[in-house]
């Protein structure tokens, strides 16, 4: 009953612990033999998320698994496609993933739609106008050794992307035919996504994917770059297309969107700054002195005001908290006031000072509320300090009181007295 | 009634249907041992002392207090930040129950080093340490209170702690939540417990254990006879100490209530997870800490029903400290005890800190 346990397993540890479709695959038994540097596959291919779903070699490259003789196990009459071209490489994986009988059986949820996406890219656009220098599927998900997305160590998991996208990206030797520049990972390691992603390892922050599309990746056009930022800022989308900027944006020459005033790759913490001052993104279209630069200048000041009042309320309060006065209630409070600051910031993009004053009132009003509780936290714990001190004295003067009444009382020599002492009631 | 003491007619009145005078005749017999180790007298009216605070404070607080999951958090915050001066009630009392646990930790030990525990006192240690037993009961009883966080989870681990007894152990573990899990039920559980069970006991107790020393009188140190020592009359003169004791005591617990006010930290939230660090009371840091240290499983038995084995049978020849501290020919093992007393001081002291610090 276990010598078949015994010998499957002696066989699979001595190949190299792959597990494949079937304890007899030729692919795998001569390849590994090859000497080193040819055997490449078979090396690969054990962390491949094909071979774990129980496919083999044979079943991308075609041919006779089962047969020991190379000439009938990689013969065209059993099938054998051998390496494809690489122009032929999306169709060749295609074969499987645009199958969705096929891959429900592997992965119900998994999308099928990839080659027909890949060929409104401008890789797969490329591609079919015969240049072979592109990106394929092979170029971002490896080959032989394709993980799951899922798994941390696949080059296209979330973290991976930018590095991924990069390594072609950022080669001034490949993209020089291109004339595109390749800056872009250098800026987005800048960013705030950048930040995002790497330092709070938050895996829905964006990567090149997010904003450029993955298979159909392309970069966004001019009028859609609003869109393409608000599928996560929502709330800014809706305001910028209420905006005067969005038809001069968005429009001819007009730049595009959001990254106007933002940038694309290199997105940076966002402060008023970028409102007045000498780094000022509005001086950029509007002079100063003009009704617009002080415009802009009049709501940096409500935004640094409200932000400067919260922060005073905040050190007051972390005072008082630090001293053990019981502020909950006011730091509650005080998350109200800073909620009010970002639906300032946010009603900023609409570009309406009538609306963005709403939730500046509404903060100053917290700020003031929560500075009077903590500045009242302060004064009553001075006053119990106070009251302490009081109290302390009274209590050593009552101390002093009993000192001298014992020595009055003792005086007599009456403290010691001799014999037993109180026994049994 | 001594015969020089005037007639009058109120106090006659009085004596008559209570006979008040037979008690201020005891306090007048009453006498304090006078010996290197005296000063150690004064932590059982420490501890008493603190007991009564207790009362006082515990009673303030039942005022506005509510046992509900839904009100408890939000009623000791009203204490805390509306009522007059209950800001200074709650953490005198939560001060106050430490240093009570302190006070009853040093009187024991006090006791042990002195050997006071000594035939005809069995009794008298006995009571001493059911009632020590009790104040940890209050401890444990009253940090669930405030429904906070902190709260919430230390319960948790600790009655999982006593889940994991053999046998009596998950009944108890249910006895005590009121349930699977810590909850509504297991809030009134330990409200009645703090408030009125665990009261009523420790009054019983207190009495009784008075009652013992005031029958045996204070103990002296082995090998010194009573007759060959100095004595202190109780009233006034060791009572006026202590009183100077009880008012340097209440400076204490005033400063760190002024200073440090007891945190009331953030409202329970049972399906947030347990918050990073979390340990029980000091007083029970200890044994918390061991449990840590002691792997899950030791040979086949369970890590931490091996650790809570440890401590019933540590803690069953503790309180049978009194027999196995007298020979089979009646001798005392002073020196044992001695050596027993200093390695609990230092297991205690060591394992606290450790527990502390990492």
């Amino acid at each position: 009953m276990r010598a078949p346990a015994i010998v499957f397993f002696l066989y699979w540890s001595l190949s190299g612990g792959v597990p494949s479709g079937s304890a007899a695959d030729s692919c795998m038994t001569c390849h590994s033999a090859m000497e080193e540097g040819t055997k490449g596959p078979s090396t690969l291919i054990k962390n491949d998320v094909h071979i774990a779903h129980g496919l083999s070699c044979a079943d991308c490259h075609g041919g006779d698994r089962t047969s020991d003789d190379p000439s009938v196990a990689m013969s065209k009459a059993k099938g054998f496609k051998g390496k494809p071209a690489r122009a032929a490489i999306p169709k060749f994986c295609a074969s499987c993933h645009s199958n969705p009988d096929f891959m429900r059986k592997f992965a119900p949820r998994e999308r099928v739609d990839q080659y027909e996406l890949y060929q409104t890219s401008v890789h797969g656009k490329r591609l079919a106008a015969g240049d072979t220098n592109v990106a394929t599927c092979i170029d971002c998900h490896s080959v032989h050794d394709i993980r799951a997305v899922k798994d941390s160590m696949s080059p296209v998991y979330p973290l991976n992307v930018p590095e991924t996208c990069s390594r072609c990206h950022s080669d001034q030797q490949k993209m020089a035919p291109y004339k595109i520049p390749t800056n872009q990972f250098a800026e987005y390691r800048t960013s705030v996504h950048w930040d995002a992603l790497t330092k709070r390892g938050d895996l829905s922050a964006p990567t090149c994917a997010s904003c450029h599309g993955n298979h159909g990746a392309k970069p966004p056009e001019v009028e859609s770059v609003a869109a393409v930022c608000g599928t996560c800022h929502v709330a800014f989308e809706e305001l910028y297309d209420k905006s005067v900027h969005e038809a001069i944006f968005s429009g001819a020459g007009g730049g595009g969107g959001c990254i106007v005033c933002h940038s694309n790759h290199g997105i940076h913490q966002p402060s008023t700054a970028m409102l007045v001052g000498p780094h000022a993104v509005c001086s950029e279209c509007h002079d100063a002195g003009t009704a617009p630069a002080n415009t802009a200048a009049q709501m940096a000041g409500w935004i640094d005001g409200l932000d400067r009042a919260l922060k005073q309320s905040e050190t007051v309060l972390t005072r008082a908290e630090e001293s053990g006065m019981e502020v909950s209630e006011a730091q509650m409070g005080l998350t109200g006031g800073r909620e009010n600051l970002v639906k300032a910031r946010l009603a900023l993009h609409a570009m309406e000072p009538d609306e963005m004053r709403k939730p500046i009132d509404a903060g100053m009003a917290i700020a003031k509320e929560t500075l009077e509780a903590g500045q009242a936290a302060l004064r009553e714990r001075n006053y119990r300090r106070w009251g302490l001190a009081v109290s302390v004295l009274l209590i050593g003067i009552a101390i002093l009181a009993i000192r001298f009444l014992i020595r009055r009382i003792e005086t007599n020599g009456s403290r010691e007295v001799r014999g037993p002492q109180q026994g049994p009631l | 009634m001594p015969a020089t003491e005037p007639k009058n007619k109120t106090l006659d009145w009085l004596d008559e249907r209570t006979g008040w005078r037979m008690v201020r005749d005891l306090a007048d017999h009453k006498v304090v041992p006078l010996h290197a180790g005296t000063a150690w007298y004064y932590f059982g009216g420490i501890t008493l002392f603190l007991l009564g605070i207790q009362v006082i404070t515990g009673v303030l607080l039942l005022l506005y207090y509510r046992p509900t999951v839904a009100e408890a958090f939000d009623s000791v915050r009203f204490i805390m930040t509306r009522v007059e001066f209950g800001w200074l009630i709650r953490s005198i009392h939560s001060w106050s129950a430490n240093l009570l646990i302190l006070a009853a930790f040093v009187h024991m030990f006090s006791v042990v080093f002195t050997h006071a525990y000594r035939r005809p006192r069995e009794l008298t240690w006995l009571s001493g340490i059911a009632l020590l037993g009790l104040m940890l009961g209050f401890g444990f009883s009253g940090y669930l209170l405030p429904w906070n966080q902190i709260s919430y989870f230390a319960t948790k681990v600790g009655t999982d702690m006593a889940s994991s007894v053999p046998v009596a152990g998950p009944p108890m573990a249910r006895f005590l939540r009121g349930g699977d899990d810590v909850g509504a039920a297991t809030l009134t559980r330990f409200f009645a417990f703090h408030v009125m069970i665990l009261p009523l006991i420790t009054f019983g107790l207190v009495g009784l254990h008075l009652l013992l020393v005031q029958f045996h009188g204070m103990s002296t140190p082995s090998g010194v006879s009573a007759s060959r020592l100095a004595h202190m009359k109780f009233f006034p003169n060791f009572f006026l100490r202590e009183l100077v004791i009880w008012y340097g005591v209440l400076a204490v617990l005033g400063t760190l209530a002024a200073i440090f006010p007891w945190e009331l930290g953030q409202k329970a939230d049972p399906f947030a997870s347990a918050p990073a660090g979390i340990r029980p009371e000091w007083y029970f840091l200890a044994e918390f800490y061991t449990l840590k240290l002691i792997p899950s499983h030791v040979w086949f038995f369970e890590g931490e029903l091996l650790g809570l084995l440890g401590f019933g049978l540590l803690a069953a020849g503790w309180v049978a400290l009194p027999f196995w501290a007298a020979g089979r020919n009646g001798e005392h093992r002073a020196r044992l005890v001695t050596a027993a007393g200093v390695f609990l001081i230092c297991y205690l002291a060591t394992f606290t800190i450790l527990g502390y610090v990492k």
